[in-house]
């Protein structure tokens, strides 16, 4: 594989500057930014092994409860697929992910909100993609939470993830929403994005011929990540 | 209307939000017993080739004020400008060093630290050599979309001047920003990244 990677298409992306979203206006900057196709410092990236992988890692119901024990809440499987925009799956990439307790309560020492913590759920898990690009997960569906945006804001349920893809180009912070909740629509960080179609592709689907019957529900969440350019040239005439 | 393309959009980004520590550092947020370290946080062992250096320096706002809860990525290439990455098309890296580390800024002082090496030179897509740079990605809480920036050596004059990236700022003094003075502490050199989001001196980002 060799040849840059598509650029970023910075009109689907969120903008920097988005005062709805009132963090973003101290913290975007008001220089153009310098554009410039990859080379080899971005077209390459950290690699992660699955022998890194703990038996749990993928599973946070479990992987911070005590022995016997469950976080409470609705059980859901978290799946899909990293593919590049080329409809390539990612192989062997780390995916990580984070989210609050089924009351909306983040375990982080900042994190001040009434909602109780629940002792058996930690909110982080990993995994690293297959050879079809497929990742998956366990965990409970998070709540809704208020924060000190507007007056009466409230983000709506919500997992970030994290991807790495084989470039350090292609690293990507996100969130995936849940289908059919009402609040996507009204939250100023989902507004960030300009295009309905783009957030669109980070609202997870339903799926019930995945869920687990009398066990767990099922959401399918597809990532895509940059491509890579694929012309053949003379001078390259391996192609990639 | 003429026939769809096939590729698929990228997946839009989002805020990492201030709770990222969570899903990447979470030792670091008390939440231990998960996994037994957090991934990034060491980059040189005894057996790693390369002179050792330390790049340290502070995030702050456009208000100046220090930003306390955001995340710092760093990748590079090893003493001798191979990446430890199956892209890398040139040879094979020194498997002593991984070249990607991560820390949470600190939560008293918006500091970050990297002990790292001094990384050697890589080939722009023409050919020429760039400066030894270390790539720098952030996200933070009111950061929409990942920031890159780069991190170069203030004793690398030479190279440095003819670096194809530096010379692509339109103006001189910007291309500062992203040139690290050199100190020394205890016979290390020290390079000090200052990364200012916003405003009077701010670093140059890059869309790569």
């Amino acid at each position: 594989m060799s040849g840059s990677y598509f650029q970023r298409d910075r009109t689907w992306h969120p903008p920097a500057l988005t005062p709805s979203y009132k963090t973003s206006i101290l913290r975007s900057p008001s220089q153009a930014l310098l554009s410039l196709p990859t080379s080899l410092s971005e077209e390459t990236g950290p690699v992660f092994g699955h022998d890194m992988l703990g038996p749990l890692d993928n599973d946070l119901i479990r992987n911070f409860a005590k022995d016997g024990a469950e976080a409470i809440g609705q059980r859901i499987v978290v799946y899909g697929r990293v593919l590049d925009e080329n409809a390539r799956p990612v192989r062997g990439v780390l995916v990580e992910f984070w989210q609050a307790n089924a009351g909306g309560r983040y375990r982080h020492r900042k994190e001040g909100y009434v909602a109780a913590l629940d002792p058996n759920f930690g909110g982080c898990g990993r995994a690293i993609t297959d050879g079809e690009g497929r990742y998956e997960f366990r965990t409970i569906k998070p709540g809704a939470y208020p924060w000190p945006n507007g007056v009466n804001d409230w983000r709506p349920a919500h997992i970030h993830f994290s991807v790495f893809g084989h470039a350090f180009a292609q690293r990507l912070v996100t969130q995936m929403y849940f289908e059919g909740d009402p609040m996507i629509c009204q939250c100023p960080i989902v507004r960030t994005i300009p295009d309905r179609a783009a957030i669109e592709q980070l609202v997870a689907a339903l799926d019930r011929n995945a869920t687990i019957p009398m066990d767990s529900l099922a959401y399918k969440f597809d990532i895509v990540l940059r491509g890579r350019r694929s012309t053949l040239f003379e001078n390259r005439m391996e192609g990639n | 209307m003429v026939q769809r393309l096939d590729h698929l959009k990228e997946s839009p980004s989002q805020t990492a939000g201030p709770y990222v520590h969570i899903g990447t550092n979470p030792n670091w947020v008390e939440i231990t017993g998960v996994w037994k370290a957090d991934l990034g946080l060491v980059l040189v062992g005894p057996d790693t080739r390369g002179e050792r250096v330390i790049v340290e320096g502070t995030l702050t706002d456009g208000a100046g004020a220090l930003v306390r809860d955001a995340l710092i990525e760093i990748w590079q290439a090893d003493a001798e400008g191979l990446h430890n990455s199956p892209a890398e098309t040139r040879g094979k890296a020194d498997a002593a060093f991984a070249g990607w580390g991560r820390q949470p800024v600190s939560d008293a002082d918006g500091s970050f630290r990297f002990e790292t090496i001094r990384p050697g030179r890589v080939p722009w897509p023409d050919g020429r050599l760039q400066a030894p740079h270390v790539t720098v990605w952030i996200v933070a809480r009111g950061i929409n979309l990942g920031l890159h920036t780069r991190l170069y050596f203030g004793d690398e004059a030479a190279a440095n001047a003819q670096d194809p990236l530096l010379a692509r700022i339109p103006e001189p003094a910007r291309r500062a920003t992203l040139i690290a003075p050199r100190t020394e502490r205890d016979g290390v050199p020290v390079f000090r990244f200052d990364i200012r989001l916003q405003g009077e001196r701010e670093t140059v980002f890059l869309d790569m």
